[in-house]
């Protein structure tokens, strides 16, 4: 168990990974998530979208960005190489129906827990248009993938170096403005982008459904490290999410607490891993 | 109350009790009381607050026996009507008294399974030692014999002493019972169940076992070690545990028992979630619940900052709001990892705080200061939204409410605050409502508790429950009582099938 099976670079610091976890991947539904940790002694716990599972095969893939400590050190790991603690199928699946129309947007790395979702809409029989972001051309990831489920495929980088040069809030305002309006948005990725996609559909009324990424030790609803305000509630993303309405979630008040530990994260720590 | 050295608490028990062994009469119940109530020894507070280790260092042989000594032997005993488990407490402290510590372990383990874990963090005060006759006649129950260091002190000699013994298992039934959770109540129902050769599988949602001992109850008042000896003795007497499993999402209950072949399961769950005061200001950075600051530095280890990689903050004025067990060890955490100010706030007065005695006396020691009648209003925040500090008004006691404890009630206009960067809130613990949400028919009270009856059954058949999950947040020795029950529950359901 818990064993990288494949492994795969997207980007320059986004990889992918299947890894043989036939539990999780037999539970698994689209929307949900993982802990994991890489040394059961000193390892932090972080949550990780499921992009994929295989049941038959036993198998989960994830997809990363190596941007802190454990991240980093699980790039590093490759195929036949064991990780500690894997633990899930965690939070809420997505609740998923046939809406009609769907806009799916996804900004970088947010594409991979986008993309079971947008799998499952379109099984499910809406039309869906997906609408992918990221900085530049070598940031995007899964584009193959997305065209395989998309009806209508809008592409847009920052620098217009792939696609239309704008941010994925310009064609979603488009859609918006059309009739019929989507019947239902899902914007998944930096919590900045969420925000502006909630603020761009809000006028038109169209419903807009974000996946959160939130700080988390346990994953089950223990700690309350995730919480976060939506509507005048305080929720968990862990067991009440990750998915929220856009319109209710205060992006400003879950941004701020991302960045609870900044300080401590930027001090370089000792890991044991290092050791081994 | 003024710091002893263990050294000299060690001297004078030596000297008393060279004087007690030079009698020849029999000693009169006049003279047991006159023996003086023997200290805990412990850490010095100044060397304490610097470090992880446990603060009570546990009785000399000299101060177990005078302690024992102290006991009346009374014939109605009242002291086992308090005690939740119902130990034989005259006959293990007689047998400490004639230097049989053997035999006081072996009478304390037909009660109670956890005595190393229990004579650590049991209420004593409000349990055993409340009714005791000595602590009336004294007029005062601290002056009560110390019955819970008395558990500790044969329990931490039979482990050091390498007495422990893994219990016999009787021949193999080829009946299986899933346990979930493994805090004190699903530890204890696996060592009944297993003793009747029953096939045992724990399972537990964090990579480690020992629930609440190990992510919640702080090293400095429960070493780790202790409660690894517990599971170390499951493990060998051959129970299965798998951790990183979370029943309700890795695996349903259901499948456990109709494809998984479980033919009993018993749910030890515990009251995980943590209740907020429902306060502007509560989801600012900076702001805690007591499980993810106690997490974050027991299980996730963040006190040791250069070994681990999970993160805490690094505050320098702390508030704590609650006065319970979890409240004192937030305090201390928070005392630990450097603060230079900790405030623990609680609406009530000392007198109705539900921490044991002797951990409000440690915090107190150790410089939490403490902020009686007092209660936050909202939480203040600086520009970035991270916490600056705490709007609070003074209380004062009026009439008795439900709990026969007197209602505090606020004093219009008597706000105040005080500046912090952390807030850790510890009022309480509800009932993860994980299993609650998948598992159809398993009935549950207004509180998220799940139902069992006097013998830990649930509504649903071959499912058995206890501990906090039942009982809402409480103590290791009541889940430890709850489990015994269940456990018996399940070993006879298991002979009839």
């Amino acid at each position: 168990m818990n064993r990288i099976l494949e492994k795969k670079q997207l980007s320059e610091t986004v990889f992918q990974m299947r890894i043989d976890a036939p539990l999780i991947a037999s539970e698994r539904q689209a929307g949900q998530f993982i802990i994991l940790q890489l040394c059961k002694d000193y390892g932090e716990r972080i949550p990780l979208t499921i992009a994929d599972a295989d049941p038959d095969e036993g198998s989960i893939t994830i997809i990363f960005q190596a941007v802190g400590g454990t991240t980093k050190k699980l790039a590093q790991m490759n195929v036949d190489d064991k990780i500690a603690a894997l633990v899930g199928p965690l939070g809420t699946p997505t609740h998923i129906e046939n809406f009609g129309t769907v806009v799916c947007v996804g900004g970088g790395i947010g594409v991979a827990p986008l993309h079971p979702i947008a799998q499952a809409l379109k099984a499910a029989g809406n039309k869906v248009i997906i609408i992918m972001g990221a900085r530049n051309k070598e940031l995007m990831i899964l584009e193959d993938e997305m065209r395989a489920i998309a009806d209508e495929l809008i592409i847009c980088t920052d620098d217009g170096s792939y696609g239309r040069k704008c941010l994925v809030t310009e064609p979603l305002k488009e859609l918006c403005e059309q009739e019929p309006k989507p019947a239902l948005a899902v914007a998944i990725g930096p919590p900045i982008m969420m925000k502006f996609c909630a603020e761009t559909t809000r006028p038109y009324k169209v419903p807009t459904q974000v996946s959160l990424n939130t700080i988390m030790v346990d994953g089950t609803g223990m700690c309350g490290g995730c919480r976060v305000t939506v509507g005048d509630e305080t929720k968990f993303v862990c067991v009440d999410g990750p998915e929220f309405d856009g319109h209710l979630v205060d992006f400003d008040n879950m941004i701020s607490r991302l960045g609870s530990y900044k300080k401590q994260e930027a001090g370089d720590h000792h890991c044991k891993l290092d050791d081994v | 109350m003024t710091y002893i050295s263990p050294e000299k608490l060690a001297d004078d028990a030596k000297n008393v009790l060279e004087e007690l062994n030079a009698r020849i009469e029999p000693l009169k119940p006049k003279d047991r009381m006159a023996i003086p109530a023997q200290e805990m020894p412990s850490q010095d507070p100044a060397v304490r607050r610097g470090n992880m280790e446990e603060v009570a260092l546990g009785y000399t042989p000299e101060q177990a026996k005078l302690e024992a000594e102290r006991c009346l032997q009374c014939k109605n005993a009242p002291c086992i009507a308090g005690c939740p488990v119902a130990i034989d407490i005259p006959g293990f402290i007689q047998a400490i008294a004639d230097g049989d510590n053997l035999k006081a372990i072996d009478i304390i383990k037909e009660s109670s399974l956890l005595p190393a874990v229990c004579g650590r963090v049991c209420p004593q005060e409000s349990q055993c030692q409340a009714p005791c006759t000595v602590g009336k006649a004294l007029k005062s129950v601290g002056q009560a014999v110390n019955i819970g260091r008395l558990e500790r002190f044969v329990a931490d000699w039979e482990r050091e002493q390498g007495l422990i013994e893994t219990p016999t298992v009787k021949p193999e039934t080829g009946k299986k019972v899933g346990i979930i959770g493994t805090g004190p109540a699903g530890l204890t129902v696996a060592a009944d169940v297993r003793r009747e050769g029953h096939a045992v599988t724990l399972f537990e949602a964090f990579h480690k076992p020992g629930g609440v001992m190990i992510y919640g109850i702080p090293e400095f008042r429960l070493p780790k070690a202790i409660v690894q000896k517990e599971i170390d003795t499951l493990t060998a007497m051959g129970c299965e545990l798998k951790t990183n499993f979370v029943i309700g999402r890795t695996r349903k209950i259901i499948d456990l028992l109709e494809q998984d072949g479980f033919d009993a399961l018993f749910i030890g769950t515990g009251a995980g979630l943590p209740r907020f005061m429902n306060i502007e200001g509560e989801n600012l950075v900076g702001v805690y619940s007591a499980n993810e600051y106690l997490t974050r530095s027991n299980l996730m280890r963040a006190y040791d900052k250069e070994r681990s990689a999970t993160p805490i903050f690094e505050s320098e004025k702390v508030a704590v709001l609650g006065g319970g067990n979890v409240a004192m060890d937030a305090a201390r955490t928070a005392v630990r990892l450097g603060a230079k100010e900790v405030h623990l706030i609680y609406r009530r007065t000392e007198v109705e705080m539900p921490a044991r005695v002797e951990e409000v006396a440690h915090a107190k020691e150790e410089g939490v200061i403490f902020h009686l009648l007092e209660n936050p209003k909202r939480i203040l925040s600086d520009e970035k939204g991270w916490v600056s500090g705490i709007e609070c008004l003074r209380y004062e006691l009026g009439a008795p409410d439900d709990s026969g404890r007197r209602r505090p009630v606020a004093i219009e206009g008597s706000e105040f605050e005080i500046d912090l960067d952390t807030v850790i809130v510890a009022i309480g613990n509800d009932s993860n409502p994980l299993i609650r949400q998948t598992t159809p028919g398993l009935e549950t009270n207004k509180w998220g508790n799940i139902i069992a009856d006097k013998t830990g059954k649930t509504s649903l058949d071959r499912i058995f429950a206890g501990g906090d999950i039942v009982l809402g947040a409480a103590t290791v020795i009541l889940a430890m009582g709850e489990g015994r029950i269940a456990a018996a529950s399940i070993n006879k359901m298991l002979v009839e099938d």
